[in-house]
């Protein structure tokens, strides 16, 4: 990477880090895309943009129901090396060994814990490392590619990662990081859709499952720079609503920290983030209009 | 207005620092015509409008007072000022109107040219408020009127209700009365002896009659057959100083002062005829109204809010009750008579008789109405208690797992259409149900183990046959390319979708002249269409 001449990076190269959902209880629920179909579209995509750009790079990260990892790197020496079958690139056989072995680690990690209610995948987690592998680039100088990150996400969102998810997004959005997001669930995802409207990317639902591939290529090929040339899908509208802290539920309507805006759904003697304490209510039917109402704004 | 006449009070001057004659001003389409109050003044006035050159007001804003500045044609300016910028602004256009017809009709009415009509000050102002405000009739503006395709009257006749619709909003609301007017009837005593004065106009008659219906009966059933009319007034008024007396000897001396003049007791009683149109406003009250759930939306239950009551007082003043009540009603009749304006003209205004019997019209009218709205609002009532009725065994149970009701309070991307919300709404509160059943709770049922099994085989299953080829079927490829539910226009880019509609829209503006120039009378219109046939072209 660092042999490479630093004027050659113009607006139009690309680091683009791919945030795949591997949630086993997605994908075996998921009728209508299977996974190994998914895989194909997604490894055709991930490699179209590496020959759309000589200089543009690809890391993919893997976000299962334990853990996530990275697994793929196109910088990396060591991805080129794989064993050449003759029936793949070195590139799908290399991705596709280490999400192997991804699953195993996160099915192992599995039995050591309890399950959740809402089989989400751990977003805020492959987020918060896609982040942190654009900020090395940021450091590494100068001239660097363009970083986003997409999203490939099919499973609901877990509002127990309210917290982390948010701040992930802002920090995105202070980096200037658009964080762009397909959704391959049943219905839409507010996690991803606040992550898109805040961060200034952009959130797609495909119609069609089937022609995934356009969809990626269409859609999420084009670097940052080519953005403001071509007409890309508009928010339609984002679901803004919040999890409060105290159960993790999203709630449309709540109590929220005057100190620290913490969200909670009913009255607390004591903010459980900053300490502040509440004063009482003033009566029953004051208490009412004491309710902050956060609705979905659009 | 109606006739074209017009009359203000105004003060006449000859110059800005005359101090002026009261009086007032009559202005018809033809000539203005003033009239000094004292009828010994000599500052008389009454010219033709042909006589008059010019003339200027003063801006409302300004620290000035209203002022009209009429220049005759010899020179000579009349100053008139007005009590408030509304009598200006209606003398303003009435003006404005006499001048441009003054101006039109010395002339013959010539058939072969431009239909020329000098529009007034104030439409011109309209028009540039309006060029300014919408950006796309600038524009059209620019490319027909600046160059000359269109003349400027052409344009906006064919805008006339834009303009118009403005013109009607500024008058909608309607006025009501001046408020100090009502409390006018104070007396005025002479230090000397005990007599008390009270000085009525038609004016405080008008309003006095408005207030009390009962007085504006009787006054209705007495005064030219029973007793005169100043008779009738020095009762009132002597019932209206009783009953300002506050002390209880007063209302004693009333009292027996009424038992002896039925005259004078139907001032003092309550009236009949206000308590029976508050019971029909009464009966027209929503009977589904919550009084009680409203009660949170005030603040005087807070401390520092409201007026600090004090209970033990209040319990002593029980004889107040009554007085504190009629003193609440009486504000509460006040402020719906000068809220409700007034039906009778200033011209009716001549007489307390005349004033009398424009009222009872205008009431009797209102009555007819009333009574029509009365069925309905019964009919109303009724069936809105009857939905309102709740039927216990029909009731939903009250804990269905839906999520709780949220109000948008706003969509402030307004280009976002509408339906889109509702469906999202929809999506939302499905979501809410079923987030914690999962997807499918069929599959669901499937172990951790095997659902990683599973999951496994997949990958394998690529890494054994490799990807899909073709990885995308033709026909899926139409179907994402047909369905990105984006008309025409929203695919071209942006610069050309608004040269497209700005085309559209010039194209439009010419359609409109063409066929408005139909049928062909006049020369004018014949180059007029050939001109806009060019140009469409």
């Amino acid at each position: 990477m660092t042999s490479v001449p630093s004027k050659l990076y113009s607006d139009d190269v690309s680091l683009v880090v791919v945030l795949l959902d591997t949630n086993p209880f997605f994908w075996t629920a998921s009728s209508s895309l299977p996974f190994s179909q998914f895989l194909s579209h997604v490894m055709a995509f991930v490699n179209s943009i590496l020959l759309l750009n000589q200089l543009n790079q690809v890391v993919v990260i893997a976000s299962g129901y334990n853990t996530c990892d990275y697994i793929y790197d196109s910088s990396s020496d060591a991805s080129q090396l794989g064993p050449e079958n003759g029936k793949m690139p070195s590139l799908y056989s290399n991705l596709l060994q280490k999400l192997e072995d991804f699953m195993i680690k996160d099915e192992k990690l599995g039995k050591e814990q309890s399950q959740r209610a809402i089989k989400s995948s751990l977003l805020s987690g492959s987020m918060s490392m896609a982040l942190c592998y654009i900020q090395r680039v940021f450091r590494s100088g100068p001239f660097h590619p363009q970083p986003r990150i997409l999203c490939l996400q099919g499973s609901p969102d877990g509002p127990e990662q309210y917290v982390a998810v948010m701040n992930a997004i802002f920090s995105a959005q202070r980096s200037m990081v658009p964080i762009d997001s397909c959704y391959v669930g049943a219905h839409n995802s507010a996690f991803l859709q606040q992550a898109s409207y805040i961060t200034g990317g952009v959130y797609v639902k495909p119609q069609h499952l089937d022609g995934l591939f356009q969809y990626l290529t269409t859609v999420f090929a084009t670097d940052l720079h080519s953005r403001s040339f071509i007409q890309l899908p508009r928010p339609a509208g984002v679901d803004f609503r919040a999890s409060c802290f105290c159960h993790k539920t999203t709630i449309d309507m709540g109590y929220i920290c005057s100190v620290c805006l913490s969200i909670f759904c009913n009255h607390h003697k004591k903010c459980s983030t900053c300490g502040s304490v509440f004063g009482q209510a003033q009566s029953d039917t004051s208490s009412a209009s004491d309710l902050k109402r956060k609705a979905p704004e659009t | 207005m109606a006739s074209g006449q017009v009359s203000k009070r105004v003060k006449f001057k000859s110059s800005v620092k005359d101090p002026g004659t009261p009086g007032r001003l009559f202005l018809t389409l033809e000539r203005l015509m003033f009239k000094p109050n004292s009828p010994n003044s000599a500052t008389k006035l009454n010219m033709e409008f042909r006589f008059v050159k010019n003339h200027k007001y003063t801006k409302e804003g300004s620290n000035k007072a209203p002022m009209l500045n009429l220049t005759s044609s010899q020179g000579v300016s009349y100053i008139f000022e007005f009590e408030s910028y509304d009598d200006l602004h209606v003398c303003k256009e009435c003006v404005g109107k006499a001048l441009s017809k003054t101006g039109e009709t010395p002339k013959p009415i010539d058939t072969s040219e431009v239909p020329s009509e000098q529009p007034s000050t104030e439409e011109l102002l309209l028009r540039m408020n309006m060029l300014r405000e919408n950006g796309e009739l600038q524009k059209l503006h620019m490319r027909f009127v600046s160059d000359g395709i269109l003349t400027e009257a052409e344009f906006w006749a064919t805008r006339k209700k834009l303009l118009g619709g403005n013109f009607s909003k500024k008058s909608k609301q309607r006025t009501g009365l001046k408020s100090f007017v009502l409390s006018d009837t104070k007396p005025s005593t002479d230090g000397r002896t005990n007599k008390v004065t009270f000085t009525l106009t038609p004016e405080i008659v008008r309003e006095v009659f408005a207030e009390k219906p009962a007085v504006h009966q009787a006054y209705l059933n007495l005064v030219p057959r029973k007793m005169s009319e100043r008779d009738f007034w020095s009762k009132y008024c002597r019932a209206e100083y009783l009953h300002h007396a506050k002390n209880a000897n007063a209302g004693a001396a009333a009292a027996a002062e009424a038992a002896e003049d039925e005259e004078l007791a139907l001032f003092l009683k309550p009236d009949d005829i206000l308590a029976s149109e508050t019971r029909r406003k009464i009966r027209c009250v929503d009977p589904t109204l919550d009084m009680e759930a409203d009660e949170g939306d005030d603040y005087t239950h807070l401390p520092d809010h409201g007026i600090v009551r004090d209970g033990s007082k209040e319990i002593t003043e029980s004889q107040h009750e009554h007085y504190r009540r009629t003193l609440s009603q009486e504000l509460n009749r006040h402020a719906a008579v000068v809220l409700q304006g007034t039906p009778i003209d200033e011209e009716q205004l001549k007489d307390t008789q005349s004033v009398a019997e424009a009222l009872k019209l205008s009431k009797q009218g209102q009555n007819a109405s009333n009574e029509e709205t009365d069925m309905n609002t019964n009919q109303d009532r009724l069936s809105r208690i009857s939905k309102m009725i709740e039927i216990d065994d029909l009731q939903a149970s009250s804990d269905l797992p839906l999520a709780p009701l949220s109000i948008k309070i706003c969509d402030f991307e307004s280009r976002i259409p509408r339906d889109y919300f509702d469906s999202q709404q929809a999506t939302a509160l499905k979501n809410s149900r079923d987030t914690s059943i999962g997807n499918d709770p069929v599959k669901r049922i499937l172990s951790a183990e095997e659902s990683y099994a599973s999951l496994r085989d997949s990958i394998s299953h690529v890494k054994t046959t490799g990807l899909i080829n073709p990885i995308i079927t033709p026909e899926a490829a139409v179907k994402v390319l047909s369905n990105h539910g984006l008309s025409f226009l929203d695919t071209l880019p942006n610069t050309s979708k608004e040269e497209l509609l700005y085309h559209w829209t010039s194209l439009q503006e010419l359609l409109r002249h063409y066929w408005s120039s139909y049928p062909i009378t006049t020369a004018y219109l014949y180059t007029k269409v050939n001109d806009v046939i060019l140009l469409s072209e």
